[in-house]
């Protein structure tokens, strides 16, 4: 992958008092973002306002599509037209973008979708927070795929994994998802923005061989195809339908044996290069607590309290929720007592923890319908009840 | 003077790529010369392609072309006709 | 001596499609070959450079163009041809992008995006053939199925109210917007080829036989005699008010070229008002008057 410096034009270089919303449309345009096509839901909007404010003095288009689906039909077009591109919604604005996540992972079209989630299902707390979009994000689109998704727990990591989230879509051709929520979204903090040299950008794989050699979708060494634009000559044909190396649709089963297979593989294969956790004091303990997102920070509180009884509590935060870090959850499981799993839905990662440890260990569950956080004790409790 | 008793019309080259054709009957139909008709024998998907009748009749109108919706017929100029002909005078 | 036996010649229009993709699936008797054809035919005499020229389908019989022409093709999702459109040719404004689409993707449940594609008056062409029903799921009805016409969701006759599309692509916007039927050939192509120079959203309604489905459920013939019927019950009335163009059951067609007015485009508009309010701060995108490209 090739990796570049920022674009200078994009980059706020500064320390910023920034709401995890504007963070994010900060972090899209230091990526190299400059095309946006949105529509307004809270509480995401902000990005959209700020993108639409930033983008003339940087250079690009910002359009407010006429809804969500409009918005990321038209991400995917103009990705072809060569541009980075992102979006910003929310659940009921996600679950109308789900057919056309489905046609950006099947032409393997990179780009970034930023979900700021908030209470459910339908219309739910708009501007209240939530996060129970997280087996949506994985599952939502129809047929087998694989994306990526990411979950910020500041402000700061807004900005950052926002830039990192493009260099995955870029890196494996795939949507990526920043999932964040109302809180982090809504919340402000200190965002440290860096100098463009200090900022790493993946670009795209562009082929560069002979035109009449083109095949979209081969597979090159790293075994992700090579991409090219609308307009410079290969004439190339893109469908959502299953396809052949030549791109062309071929609709029988071994095609599509082939076709899903690369599409779910191109992620699980690399899940060890994608996956980024962060862990303290997990080895040796007797409870480890899972969170993600803004839970992670009421957790920490938590384990802090729980550290003070006696308690040997590992904290184990998911900054990559897509794909699941199997390979650790299975082993740490039998090696802890319990795990516990807080987080604002009604137990969706908490499966996934379940599936993996495969009954070696206990899993508690702390689920919370959404529309504020965890109040800490609520998680001592079930850590306490993890050790018993 | 009378100039446009010189003028003479084209003369087309008729092609038909008879296993192409699915027999829909519209270059038949709306030749302007009824250069074609619909023939008697079968392609290899069971259609009757068309065939040159008058093929003298044929003016490079490329209408039959142009209506083909299964890209099966196209013309050519005669080789005749193309020995006098230079780019600008052809439409 | 069999065409393929003479090297030097071939069918001109062999350039532009995917010919290892030949024959295509289109019925006997269909008139969307024919509609590509004059297509085809507007794209040599536009001179256009090929490799700037984009063509978006959605899904269903005409949405299967795309894959026919040897351009940058894209075979999208039903009904959202036009917003992929939107987003290619704002991310390339080089791009000259051709929609081509049938009435029941563009008009159904393509309809929201349609309206404010052409609200914006987005850069587009879209090229939109009109079988009046959705043709390659079974013949179900459309928005733009005749009143009293035969459907296979409307069994006993159509009793909801279409579309006149040239009243509405009016309406929303349009610059430029004419309707042909599929045998009006040279029409078509000029119509086509107006559209291809002119900056703006413009719509060519082209009307088509449907055999398979909407002409055997309705026993209209063959291709050839919808075809022909469709033909002899035209008249072109070039200006004509859009109000009057509704089409009736096996009723009189009228054919021409209704609208054509000069708006500026969406990045046009972009580019001029953002100068205009941020003056040196702004990043032109694009050209500025991307007129004729």
């Amino acid at each position: 992958m090739k990796r570049v410096k920022a674009d200078p034009k994009g980059v706020l270089t500064g320390a910023h008092f920034l709401d995890g919303d504007f963070a994010i449309a900060e972090g899209a345009l230091a990526a190299g973002c400059r095309f946006f096509a949105g529509y307004p839901i809270t509480p995401s909007t902000e990005t959209a306002e700020r993108f639409s404010e930033r983008i003339p003095s940087v250079g690009g288009v910002f359009i407010q599509m006429e809804d969500e689906i409009a918005s990321i039909t038209a991400l995917i077009g103009a990705t072809w037209g060569g541009q980075k591109v992102m979006t910003v919604t929310s659940g009921p604005g996600f679950s109308l973008m789900m057919e056309n996540i489905g046609l950006a992972c099947m032409t393997e079209t990179p780009l970034v979708i930023a979900n700021v989630q908030r209470g459910g299902p339908s219309t739910g707390l708009p501007t209240l927070t939530g996060q129970q979009d997280i087996m949506q994000a994985r599952w939502g689109s129809h047929g087998d795929y694989e994306i990526i998704a990411l979950s910020p727990d500041s402000p700061q990591e807004c900005f950052d994994l926002t830039i990192e989230a493009f260099n995955l879509a870029e890196t494996y051709r795939v949507p990526t998802f920043v999932m964040t929520d109302e809180c982090v979204g809504h919340m402000h903090e200190k965002v440290v923005i860096p100098s463009p040299e200090e900022i790493e950008v993946v670009e795209r794989k562009w082929y560069t061989g002979p035109k009449d050699k083109y095949l979209p979708y081969k597979l090159d060494d790293d075994g992700i195809p090579h991409m090219v634009k609308a307009g410079d000559g290969y004439h190339f044909h893109i469908t959502g339908l299953t396809h052949d190396e030549k791109g062309y649709p071929v609709i029988n089963a071994d095609a599509q044996d082939t076709c899903v297979r690369h599409l779910v593989g191109k992620i699980k294969n690399n899940a060890e290069k994608i996956i980024r956790i962060e862990e303290d004091e997990t080895d040796g303990a007797e409870v480890v607590v899972i969170s993600y997102g803004i839970t992670s920070r009421v957790a920490i509180r938590a384990v802090q309290q729980a550290r003070k009884l006696g308690i040997h509590v590992g904290n184990l935060r998911l900054i990559t929720i897509w794909p699941f870090c199997e390979k650790r959850i299975r082993e740490l499981a039998g090696k802890v007592k319990a795990f516990v799993v807080p987080e604002i839905n009604f137990g969706q990662i908490v499966l996934e923890v379940e599936r993996c440890t495969a009954g070696a260990s206990r899993v508690i569950g702390v689920p919370h319908c959404g529309g504020w956080v965890h109040n800490p004790a609520d998680i001592l409790t079930a850590i306490k009840e993890a050790v018993k | 003077m009378i100039y446009f008793g010189d003028m003479k019309p084209k003369r087309g080259e008729i092609h038909i790529d008879k296993d192409r054709c699915k027999g829909c009957g519209f270059c038949v139909e709306y030749c302007p010369e009824d250069v074609l008709e619909l023939s008697e024998e079968f392609n290899i998907k069971g259609y009757h392609p068309p065939a040159v009748k008058y093929p003298d009749r044929c003016i490079y109108c490329q209408l039959c072309q142009t209506i083909c919706p299964e890209f099966a017929i196209y013309v050519t100029l005669t080789k005749k006709e193309e020995a006098g002909e230079t780019r600008e005078s052809r439409p | 001596m069999k065409p393929e036996d003479r090297l030097e010649e071939k069918n001109p229009i062999e350039d532009l499609l995917r010919m290892d993709r030949i024959p295509h699936i289109w019925c006997p008797g269909c008139g969307i070959g024919t509609v590509v054809t004059s297509f085809a035919e507007a794209l040599k005499r536009s001179r256009l450079d090929l490799d700037k020229v984009a063509v978006v389908s959605g899904i269903g019989c005409t949405g299967r163009v795309a894959g026919y022409v040897k351009l940058d093709s894209f075979h999208t999702t039903h009904g959202r041809a036009i917003p992929f459109a939107t987003g290619l040719k704002l991310a390339n404004p080089e791009l000259k992008v051709v929609v081509f689409s049938g009435d029941g993707g563009i008009f159904g449940i393509g309809g929201n995006h349609f309206i404010h594609a052409a609200r914006r008056n987005m850069d587009l062409v879209v090229v939109c053939v009109n079988n009046f029903n959705y043709a390659m799921t079974g013949g179900q009805v459309a928005a733009t199925t005749p009143e009293d016409a035969n459907a296979s969701t409307a069994p006993y006759g159509n009793f909801e109210y279409p579309f006149s599309l040239p009243y509405l692509a009016d309406a929303a916007g349009a610059t430029y917007v004419a309707r042909w039927t599929a045998l009006h050939l040279r029409r078509v192509t000029k119509s086509i080829q107006e559209a291809l120079a002119k900056p703006g959203f413009s719509l060519i309604e082209v009307i088509t036989p449907c055999v398979t489905l909407y002409a055997r459920r309705n026993r209209l013939g063959d291709g050839l005699s919808l075809l022909k019927y469709y033909y002899d019950k035209s008249e072109i009335q070039h200006g004509a008010d859009t109000r009057s163009l509704a089409i009736g059951y096996q009723d009189k067609l009228i054919v021409g070229k209704f609208v054509d007015r000069e708006k500026p485009t969406f990045l046009d508009a972009m580019n001029t008002h953002l100068s205009k309010v941020l003056g040196d701060d702004y990043q032109l995108y694009g050209r500025l008057n991307n007129g004729g490209n």
